[in-house]
């Protein structure tokens, strides 16, 4: 893995709606690296689409204030791009495949064209070469009969063909970072894998960086590296796959497995759902967001937002339970269940 | 296609006839007849003429004898105008209609279609609620007023235009302004209410993050999907302005055709007002016709009759 390609620090975005302000996006950090896959979990409402968006920066001017934070890439932070610098970074530089690929494709113009766009803005492409290229890349993306489907239209396309074609413009001009929100969500369980394969084969080709935002663990297992999980905004705790899968500090995140069944198909924890739903955003008090949801709450929580504890160079996590003073608790994910079998003590 | 095309028609043959059917019979609710005038006319010439035009007939036989030469293509004579064909009445008032109703129809979808998508495109900004008021203003003010106040400002007190009659070019200008405020106030609504609509579409966000340029994502991305509904309003108004409108024409002394309508309908020129009705419901739903039609060319996700466009 390479060097960091995309760096988010300290992110704050919030929206002006008629029911005051939401605070979607509190502080959230992370870097990305070259040929890297980054998880973003975490339940609806987290805030995952608001930062993949912020990136972009496709969030609606009108009501969207970045407060604070900044994001570079390749060290330039994208926050004080102008729009016109912005476009030649949108689909060149980092692309966007959306969750739902019914609805994320023109419906009156052909599939060729709208897979032509990007190319001819960015490459400067002739008519001619664009077509050229984009059939390529319908080839690429497993679309058979590519000469005929240039001239199609969305609709004459099942949603897992539609997905590979987002993908396809997407991907168009080589962007060095992928995000992908939700890629598979509305797509059957057969079409999901076909897609999430065709994602990791073109990374393997491509060394492009993807971020994958899910709330599909399975997903994360499949293709991550590393993990962040999000609640309420903020990026709660975050490492590599195994320290997430096996050695997770935050009880949110052993909710969020704990609620998966095939997860822990043969370990001896309970499947149970995080009881309570996530809070609403725009009303937070003070303290820990998790709070009023968690089963090792402790007064201080409800007072006081944590600090980040380093467990590891990769791993970092955000909860009272890391501090010294706190109780020893019993940890459904101790490190020596784990298949690593590496011991740290808990607790402090 | 080819059997949808003529599915249509029949349907369209047979809506004319049930509207010529129900226009007949309904007509003879009019109190009166063709000639009731009788201070000038004796009995014996009442019945004269009744018998000349068929008049003293059964009604049922009337009726398929007014069919009959429908069908021949014949729409009969004027009983107010004698010896004049309704065929070239119409022919003869549809031309000043026309003129007005298609500036109107014209300049009203270009200023309409701009206030719309600049309404739009700064949703909730002073232009928007500018523009929604114009559009309220031209929707609820009738037509009559805003053609008195041209009359008065530009034709009588400033002198720019002729006030009223109809010589020259020049004085179609001031009734074609004033129809066009109620099309520009339908357009530039609707075409408000369709990009707000797709500028809230998914594709919309995919266009951008494409990185074109916001000039492409608007014009061919928004615009160009919003317009598309846009035709299924302007096509019937453009026929209902285009035949002929009773108050501007009356104000503005259009010889159109809606003013001789109503002069027909208050003598009770028989074959005119059927003709003219004919003529109206034809255009309209030809027109109609002719909206789907395009509609199934412009937007690929329809198909018409039924038939499979699938490329695959
Ligand atoms: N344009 C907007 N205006 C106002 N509020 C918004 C806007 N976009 C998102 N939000 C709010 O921000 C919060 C985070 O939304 P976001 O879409 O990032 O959630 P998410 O984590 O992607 O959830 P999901 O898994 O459902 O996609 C939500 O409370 C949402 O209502
Ligand atoms: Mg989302």
């Amino acid at each position: 893995m390479g060097e960091t390609i995309l760096s988010v620090k300290d992110l704050h975005v919030s929206f002006q709606t008629y029911n005051g302000i939401v605070k979607a996006v509190r502080g959230v950090s992370f870097d990305l690296k070259e040929g890297e896959t980054l998880a973003i979990v975490g339940e609806s409402g987290s805030g995952k689409s608001v930062t993949a968006k912020a990136v972009m920066q496709l969030l609606p001017k009108e009501t969207t204030r970045v407060e604070k934070g900044s994001i570079l890439y390749q060290d330039e932070d994208l926050l004080t791009f102008h729009r016109k610098e912005m476009q030649k970074v949108r689909g060149r530089e980092i692309s966007m495949v959306f969750q739902d690929p019914m609805t994320s494709l023109n419906p009156t113009m052909k599939i060729g064209k709208q897979i032509m766009e990007g190319l001819r803005k960015h490459h400067q492409l002739s008519k001619k070469e664009a077509y050229d290229r984009a059939k390529e890349l319908l080839e690429l993306v497993g679309i058979s009969n590519a000469d005929a489907r240039m001239k199609a239209y969305p609709h004459q396309f099942s949603g897992g063909m539609r997905q590979r074609v987002v993908i396809a413009m997407a991907l168009a001009c080589h962007p060095r970072v992928l995000i992908a929100d939700e890629p598979t969500t509305a797509l059957d369980v057969t079409i999901q894998a076909q897609i999430l394969d065709l994602m990791k084969e073109i990374q393997e080709k491509t060394n492009t960086s993807i971020i994958i935002i899910t709330h599909d663990l399975g997903v994360v297992a499949n293709m991550a590296d590393r993990v962040a999980v999000m609640y309420a905004g903020e990026i709660v705790e975050t490492g590599t796959l195994e320290e997430m899968f096996y050695e997770p500090r935050h009880p949110y995140t052993w909710g969020l497995l704990q609620s998966m069944p095939q997860l822990h198909q043969n370990r001896d924890i309970p499947l149970m759902p995080i009881p309570g739903s996530p809070p609403d955003v725009s009303s937070l008090h003070d303290g820990c967001p998790f709070a009023p949801r968690c089963p090792y709450v402790m007064s201080v929580c409800h007072s006081h937002l944590p600090d980040y504890t380093q467990i590891s160079e990769t791993h970092t996590v955000t909860c009272w339970l890391e501090d010294h003073r706190a109780p020893e608790v019993e940890r459904p994910y101790r490190p020596d269940s784990g298949y690593r079998g590496k011991s740290t003590t808990v607790g402090g | 296609m080819a059997r949808y095309i003529f599915q249509r028609i029949g349907y369209m043959a047979v809506t004319l006839l049930i509207i010529i059917t129900i226009t007949f019979f309904l007509m003879q609710l009019l109190p009166g007849t063709p000639f009731n005038n009788p201070e000038k006319l004796t009995d014996q010439q009442l019945e004269l003429l009744n018998e000349k035009y068929g008049l003293d007939r059964p009604l049922i036989f009337q009726y398929f004898t007014y069919v009959g030469n429908l069908l021949k293509g014949d729409l009969g004579t004027s009983f107010q105008f004698s010896g004049r064909s309704v065929t070239e009445i119409i022919f003869e008032r549809i031309g000043p209609s026309a003129l007005i109703g298609g500036q109107a129809v014209f300049f009203g979808a270009i200023v309409g279609f701009f206030l719309g998508i600049i309404s739009a495109l700064r949703h909730n900004t002073i232009f928007d609620y500018g523009s929604v008021t114009i559009a309220v203003l031209g929707m609820s003010i009738p037509s009559f007023v805003f053609g008195a106040l041209l009359q008065y400002y530009i034709g009588v007190k400033w002198g720019i235009l002729p006030a009223a009659l109809w010589k020259s070019y020049e004085y179609s200008i001031l009734p074609s302004i004033a129809l066009s405020v109620m099309v520009i106030a339908t357009v530039a609504r609707f075409i408000r209410s369709e990009m707000l609509e797709v500028l809230g579409q998914d594709y919309v966000v995919t266009a951008r993050a494409k990185g074109i340029s916001e000039f492409v994502v608007i014009t061919f991305h928004v615009v160009r999907n919003a317009l598309i509904p846009v035709i299924t309003v302007l096509g019937p108004l453009a026929v209902s302005i285009m035949t002929g409108t009773l108050v501007i024409e009356k104000i503005f002394a259009v010889p159109g055709l809606g003013e001789q309508f109503t002069l027909s309908i208050l003598v009770n020129d028989y074959s005119v007002i059927l003709g003219i009705t004919l003529f109206y419901s034809a255009l309209f739903i030809l027109i109609v016709f002719v909206v789907d039609i395009l509609y199934g060319i412009i937007d690929p996700r329809i198909s018409l009759g039924g038939g499979k466009r699938d490329a695959a």
